[in-house]
């Protein structure tokens, strides 16, 4: 399938070169365009495309009311010159309080304009969510950013090729997220650096496009620039009616051509890998990359566990920042924190569940509880369902759209060594604020963690 | 960018796996809109730490990072390329990069060198031992050379990638060449593909 992608969009080939690929979407947001935007008007060039190319604030922005002010006056500016330069070269731009405005991973989608087949970037690593849908996409840097808004293509040399496939069924109250968690701790944050994933088998394909999303998003976390799932009748009926999706007789040329991207029977990978879907059970993270994690219903590993001097390394490190000792149920451990949010689960399927579970229930004493929607839409939608209405009932704020905590770019930090349990997709050190601890872990997982006051599944609820 | 040829210099041992962008720049100085003076959020967190290397004087002023495997893991942000270079790193050898960090040295020009994971390890512990060792790097030959221990060891890079490096291209310019290709290609995407307007 990558394969297919990558030649529909051969613009030039040349021995000894890198393949120039065209790109049907580029996406912008503020923090790695500025740069990129100052280098178009150095050199006297323009943006190809602003047509292919779409805006919108999501790092910076504060998630508290929209009639407040942005405090912070770096990020006002820099939200200020993202307007300035979308306005200056004709891009469309979603900023702070615009009914389109999300997390850009979020708004991609559920705008329509991520469909199959596309080659798909932004200068942001979880581009790779939208190989959901079959689209080729993956982060860039501002280098490239500056290139594609030039040139609306980018050199590129051919990346090789992982099937993942994951046979058998999630169990019940297992979800995308902890089959994602899963599969990075199988693989290592190397694992799939220098290749394109593509998520194949029945696992898979029971997933909604929200799962897929979940999942590919995280490629990245594995080393992997992209992830793929291949497009089906559950891609297309996402799609069908978006505000950008092809309509009536072009719809009908499209859902062929979108097919038609499938992997072919019998295709060969690079590698191989095979994760059995049934043995996964609700996973937490418990050190300082997304790879250290292990099944909830466990104990803190020690660093004897591991036979890699490297890892053993790494786990030592990771235990003495995180603050926990080995053998410690991970259920025993307290947050001080939850988020849900971010482009890895910050849709309307993740806030249907965690509504499920807040419902009737109130979060424990002292705890903070942060939920950010993904974009505007999703908040509307969310609204209109009363979910809004069960979290706060449960005591847990409901924010403006953002990727917030996630990176704590805008206001929502952790303090030094508080305690989180996160949606979100990275457990470095101090990215959730400087010296936070981080436990990522799916949005039920987060829900029942906040009810309890320590990690917990919703089984562990009365 | 500027054309690389030779890096001579002394080296930082940077003995950690993983290393990914969140350290190298944490996501505060990434408000800042201007391409400069990133190098002192290099790593600003870890430096806090008076035992942390970069802290350490015996280093002070060499040009060579040798880091851990995996290194760059994380955000793409080219911010943390340009916090390098301008802390005064010409040059990253290391087991493994991460593909998008390693992407990002190249449009940038600062030298990502992979090397065998063994000679990684015996270099680290070399460069701990004597911070005083002189490394040069050769981008058309490919080759490591640390002549006062006897060390040598060789990297590659795609042909392209050093054609770049050795000429200072410009990925742009060389990409407009093509002009013509772009606008055929342009005129027969099909008509089903979304536009933003």
């Amino acid at each position: 399938m990558a394969e297919k992608v990558w030649e529909a969009h051969l613009v030039h080939r040349a021995e000894g070169e890198p393949d120039l690929l065209y790109i049907d979407l580029h996406l912008v947001h503020e923090v790695t365009s500025p740069q990129a935007f100052d280098g178009i008007r150095l050199a006297g060039r323009t943006v190809r495309r602003p047509d292919l190319t779409i805006a919108t604030a999501d790092h910076n922005v504060p998630t508290t009311s929209l009639d407040l002010p942005i405090e912070d006056p770096i990020s006002k500016k820099q939200l200020e010159v993202l307007t300035a330069n979308c306005a200056e070269f004709g891009i469309t731009c979603f900023n702070r309080g615009d009914a389109n405005q999300g997390i850009v991973h979020v708004i991609g989608p559920e705008l329509g304009l991520t469909q199959p087949g596309m080659t798909i970037v932004c200068g942001d690593s979880h581009t790779s969510t939208h190989g959901a849908f079959g689209a080729l996409a993956f982060g860039i840097g501002t280098s490239e950013v500056e290139h594609v808004l030039a040139t609306q293509s980018l050199p590129l040399t051919k990346p090789k090729t992982m099937a993942i496939t994951v046979t058998g069924s999630l169990q019940p109250g297992v979800t995308a997220k902890d089959l994602v968690l899963a599969i990075i701790g199988e693989i290592g944050t190397g694992g799939g650096m220098g290749y394109v994933l593509e998520y194949r088998g029945e696992a898979i394909e029971a997933l909604s496009m929200e799962g897929r999303m979940t999942v590919c998003n995280m490629s990245i976390e594995a080393g992997a620039r992209a992830g793929m799932i291949a497009p089906d009748d559950v891609t297309i009926a996402y799609l069908e009616g978006k505000e950008h999706a092809p309509k009536g007789e072009a719809l009908a040329d499209a859902k062929a051509a979108w097919l038609a991207y499938r992997t072919d029977e019998g295709a060969t990978f690079d590698r191989e890998v095979f994760i059995d879907a049934s043995a996964i059970s609700p996973q937490v993270s418990w050190g300082t990359n997304p790879a250290q994690v292990a099944p909830l219903s466990s104990t803190v590993p020690s660093p004897d566990d591991f036979a890699d001097p490297a890892e053993r390394e790494a786990a030592i490190r990771a235990l003495q920042y995180m603050d926990l000792v080995p053998g410690t149920p991970l259920k025993d451990i307290r947050v001080e924190t939850v988020f849900i949010g971010s482009c890895t689960n910050s849709r309307i399927e993740d806030l249907r569940l965690a509504a499920s579970i807040f419902e009737g229930r109130k979060v424990a004493e002292g705890l903070r509880v942060l939920i950010v929607p993904g974009s505007h839409r999703v908040k509307a939608q969310a609204q209109a369902e009363g979910l809004d209405v069960i979290f706060t009932a449960a005591g847990a704020e409901w924010r403006e759209p953002g990727c917030s905590m996630c990176l704590a770019m805008n206001p929502d930090k952790l303090a030094p060594g508080e305690r989180s349990a996160s949606t979100s997709n990275r457990n470095f050190e101090g990215r959730q604020g400087r010296g936070g601890r981080t436990h990522l872990v799916s949005p039920a997982v987060a829900a029942a963690t906040a009810i309890a006051g320590h990690l917990a599944s919703p089984g562990d609820l009365s | 960018m500027k054309p690389v040829t030779v890096i001579t210099g002394r080296a930082i041992p940077l003995n950690r796996s993983d290393v990914d962008t969140d350290q190298i720049i944490p996501s505060d100085w990434l408000k800042r809109v201007e391409r400069t003076g990133f190098g002192a959020g290099l790593f600003s967190e870890w430096r806090d730490d008076r035992d942390f290397v970069l802290n350490d004087e015996r280093f002070q002023g060499a040009s060579i990072l040798v880091a851990g495997p995996n290194f760059g893991t994380g955000s793409s942000r080219e911010h943390a390329v340009w916090a390098l270079m301008d802390y005064g790193f010409e040059a990253v050898i290391s087991s493994r990069f991460a593909d998008i960090f390693f992407s990002n040295c190249t449009k940038q020009g600062l030298l990502p060198v992979t090397i065998a994971p063994e000679k990684a390890s015996a270099l680290l512990e070399a460069v701990t031992a004597d911070p005083s060792l002189e490394i040069t790097i050769d981008v058309a030959r490919g080759t490591i050379e640390v002549p006062a221990i006897g060390m040598s060891a060789t990297f590659t890079l795609e042909p392209f990638t050093t054609e770049r490096f050795l000429n200072g291209w410009d990925d742009i310019g060389l990409t407009l060449r093509n002009e013509k290709d772009l606008t055929n290609f342009e005129g027969e995407r099909p008509a089903y593909l979304p536009t933003t307007a």
